[in-house]
């Protein structure tokens, strides 16, 4: 089906069989379903594979440095807050390169997605380990295998006390699309961080790995923290679903001094400074 | 016979940090000025909280002496290490005023006075900084309603007792200048105009600059000696809607900046060489993504960690050289309060205009320091450079300046989009090298304009000059008052205020010299290299500091005097 963020004659880098193609038609279809217009969208991503994403789409983004994506994104809503912004890239540049803004972003809590593909594994520069690989795992540079603890981003996340916090799997459509559409529709720092097969490298965590590694959350209170962080620290398999979610705190750009009063975009406001100016200047005479 | 001190007259007080040099300069320069003097101010202190000794020079005078100069006429030492680490600074003519119990045995001659003592007369230590404060605005025959105003608005929160005491210490302060006036003469002539010109720091005027540019987000991370402007746009920001934010790491900073530029924001972060470094990738992203950002490095001595409260103006290769990959890109080098205030200006208009990283270099002394200068003129309201893009909308035009309309996210029916990877005119990822060299030339291109927009040089000195000492930034006022202490016919002194792109007027300047000397607060002579490689221009000679303080006027004055 046609979607006004299809983006025609695109001459796309992913690998057949990857699970970015699944995310694209995801956040594609979650924003069309939300009726979110193309002139108020921002994406905003990384370096990597899955940080190509917003090249494949027909909206405003700016594709900026590998790790980065929170910090631009921020700025972006904070100087704009009536755009959707969404900030998506891959579990090496969001958790390795960027790990001190993820944990900034959390305890900021700007009202923006990060969407974060995580194949536990570094594609683009075929086949290292990322933050989130296993125990054993072995690569041309980690020869005898990892032997760091994988970072665990929702633990972490709850840990800090995000706002949203939700695990999905690209292999499930429907459901991933239903947590992105929750993400974007919070009002708050939302994570959804998305396993997602690599198929040219990582031979561990393969599609089939994930099916049989992965179960649904059941039964879970997503407002009760102390359940929440339980799930995301228990061992074995991986959950699917919203982990947390609160909604009661305040939001990074609207605590601005420069967005308290007045929320049109910065670029909007009258650059008439003259009198204030001028009175500022005679307190120094 | 009594020490006579004319015109122009340096005051030096000195104490451990925490010891209240700062207070009292806080409480006399504004006075001073608001009586009719003209004043500068310059410190130099530890980078610790407590202990070391910390010194502040205020230099009273009949018209404007707005730099450092080694020479003390009047000396405040606060304790025994005080006294050690001005030394080498103190002659015959200088007058020392000092506790003899708090400085110990010394050979020097020393008014007593007894600050401790009387201070704890009136109620405690913490009043001998408006005892020293009274004393030094005595010297100068300062009406003391001047002092007593300061002193209500300061401390009539906390009651008529304190008020009264704080009172009390100042008369007392009056009380010793008096007796001191019996062995020492000051005579510098007020002039009425003065009250109608500013006291600020290179801070607050960089600060200022960039409220005129429409600077309307900061992100940055504390760092001396960059906190200043930061400190400042936090203070701004309510009144003039600065979104502003400490950011976790420099990286983040400059990411964001760039950010909010892209989102049509006036941005600028402003930092130290060291926060820097970490920025460089950042510079880079806004060349590539064609965003307008001013970068405010406030220069320190390094390598690493440095000196952290010192100066230097070492970073300038830094600025000119950072980020990888070839851009345009302008850099500031204002020496003096006036001109922090509309190069800062400038700089945002340039990054506006042109879309690309712009740089205001400072430093320790120029941010820190107190100048008396005119006020300031508020120039014209900003014109934005963007525009509402169309749904056939491009973000990268090719166009024949390389300069392309710039639109933002949410302002038309288009989208835009931009890349940190080379791109085509949609700001679409491209490795085709037709598309490469078509883009890399576009910006490339915008070089030739902000050339064309290069702030020219000023020459002060003889018109006719065979010898020029040639500067840039902070060492301009130094120079000037060199100059005039040389009384040399034919030198003059060329000051650059823009140092990239070095204006092309540069070479007209250089070939009328005979003799040409470059002085820079550095070892290596950046700005000289700089000048010999676009101009091919080699100097005669040069003079270089970096021992963390900066040229004295004085000091000056000799090299010169053995090099001309």
């Amino acid at each position: 089906m046609a979607n006004i963020y299809d983006m025609p004659g695109i001459d796309n880098a992913w690998c057949p069989g990857c699970g970015d193609h699944s995310i694209l038609h995801i956040i594609k279809t979650a924003l069309s379903e939300l009726g979110i217009s193309q002139d108020n969208l921002c994406m905003v991503s990384g370096i990597g594979q899955a940080a190509k994403l917003p090249q494949y789409m027909k909206a405003s983004y700016f594709n900026g440095l590998h790790g980065r994506a929170l910090p631009t994104a921020t700025a972006i809503k904070a100087a704009n807050t009536e755009l959707t912004v969404i900030a998506e890239s891959g579990d090496g540049d969001m958790y390795g390169e960027g790990g001190n803004h993820f944990m900034a972003a959390i305890r900021r809590n700007p009202d923006i997605t990060n969407i974060v593909h995580n194949n536990m594994i570094y594609g683009l520069t075929k086949g290292q380990a990322s933050p989130t690989s296993g125990v054993g795992m072995k690569s041309n540079i980690q020869v005898d295998g990892v032997f760091e603890q994988p970072f665990n981003p929702l633990a972490v996340a709850i840990a800090l006390n995000a706002t949203f916090v939700a695990r999905a799997f690209s292999g499930d459509m429907e459901q991933t699309k239903e947590i992105v559409k929750q993400a974007i529709l919070h009002k708050g720092y939302a994570l959804v961080d998305i396993l997602q097969p690599c198929v040219s490298f990582n031979k561990i965590n393969t599609a089939a790995w994930f099916k049989e590694n992965t179960y649904y959350i059941e039964n879970h209170n997503p407002a009760d923290r102390n359940a929440a962080f339980a799930l995301a620290t228990r061992e074995g398999k991986l959950g699917l679903g919203i982990y947390y979610k609160y909604d009661g705190r305040a939001v990074f750009e609207e605590q601005l001094e420069a967005n308290k009063e007045d929320k049109t975009p910065l670029y909007k406001r009258d650059g008439d400074r003259q009198a204030k100016l001028e009175n500022l200047i005679n307190a120094y005479v | 016979m009594p020490k006579v001190y004319k015109d122009d007259v340096s005051v030096v007080l000195c104490g451990e940090a925490g010891a209240g040099v700062q207070t009292v300069e806080n409480v006399v320069s504004k006075i001073f000025k608001t009586a009719g003097f003209s004043l500068f101010t310059s410190k130099e202190y530890m980078s610790r909280i407590r202990g070391g000794s910390n010194s502040t020079q205020i230099r009273v005078s009949s018209s404007p002496k707005n730099c450092y100069c080694d020479r003390i006429d009047v000396c405040i030492p606060l304790d025994k290490d005080a006294l050690k680490h001005l030394y080498g600074r103190i002659t015959n003519d200088t007058t020392i005023i000092a506790d003899k119990e708090a400085v110990g045995e010394t050979e020097k001659h020393i008014i007593d006075v007894p600050f401790s003592k009387y201070a704890k007369e009136i109620g405690g230590a913490i009043y001998s900084n408006i005892i020293a404060s009274g004393v030094i605005l005595g010297l100068f025959k300062v009406d003391f309603a001047h002092l007593e105003k300061v002193i209500r608005d300061s401390f009539s929160k906390k009651g008529d007792e304190i008020v009264n005491a704080n009172i009390r210490a100042g008369k007392k302060g009056y009380e010793i200048a008096e007796m001191i006036l019996k062995d020492v003469q000051i005579e510098v002539a007020r002039d009425e105009k003065t009250c109608e010109k500013m006291l600020l720091s290179g801070a607050d005027a960089i600060g200022l600059g960039a409220l005129a540019g429409g600077c309307d987000f900061i992100s940055s991370y504390p760092m001396t000696p960059g906190t200043g402007v930061f400190a400042f746009m936090a203070k701004s920001q309510k009144e003039f809607g600065v979104a502003v934010e400490q950011a976790e790491d420099e990286i983040a900073a400059i990411n964001m900046s760039v950010g909010a530029g892209y989102a049509g924001a006036r941005s600028m972060v402003s930092t130290s060489g060291g926060g820097f470094a970490l920025m460089c990738e950042g510079v880079s992203l806004a060349a590539m993504t064609e965003t307008p950002v001013v970068i405010h490095i406030a220069q320190r001595p390094g390598p690493a960690t440095g000196l952290p409260t010192r100066t230097e103006q070492a970073d300038l290769d830094l600025a000119l050289y950072a980020g990888h990959g070839e851009f345009p890109r302008a850099i500031f080098a204002p020496g003096n309060p006036s001109d922090c205030f509309y190069m800062t200006g400038k700089a945002f208009d340039i990054a506006d205009k042109y879309q690309t990283p712009v740089f205001i270099l400072s430093d320790q002394y120029i941010t820190d320091s107190l100048f008396t200068c005119p006020s300031f003129k508020v120039p014209e309201p900003q014109i934005k450079n963007i525009v509402k893009t169309s749904p056939d909308y491009v973000r990268y035009k090719i166009t024949p300046n390389g300069v392309s309309p710039r639109g933002v996210p949410g302002y038309g029916s288009g989208v835009a989009c931009a890349d940190s990877d080379e791109h085509d005119e949609t700001g679409r990822i491209t490795e085709s090298e037709n598309m490469r060299v078509l883009m890399h030339e576009k910006r490339l291109k915008k070089y030739d304009l902000i050339l064309n927009e290069a702030e020219e040089p000023e020459l002060h000195g003889a018109s006719d000059y065979e010898n020029l000492v040639v500067c840039w930034g902070s060492t301009v006022e130094v120079l000037k008052e060199a100059l005039a202490l040389l009384n040399y016919g034919r030198t003059a002194v060329l000051y650059f205020k823009q140092v990239f792109p070095l204006p092309r007027s540069t070479r007209d300047y250089l070939q009328r010299a005979k003799k040409i000397i470059f002085v820079e607060n550095n070892a290596n002579g950046q700005f000289e290299t700089l000048v010999r490689s676009v101009t091919g221009f080699k100097s005669s000679g040069h003079i270089h500091k970096y021992d963390g303080l900066p040229f004295s006027a004085d000091k000056a004055a000799e090299e010169l005097r053995k090099i001309l």
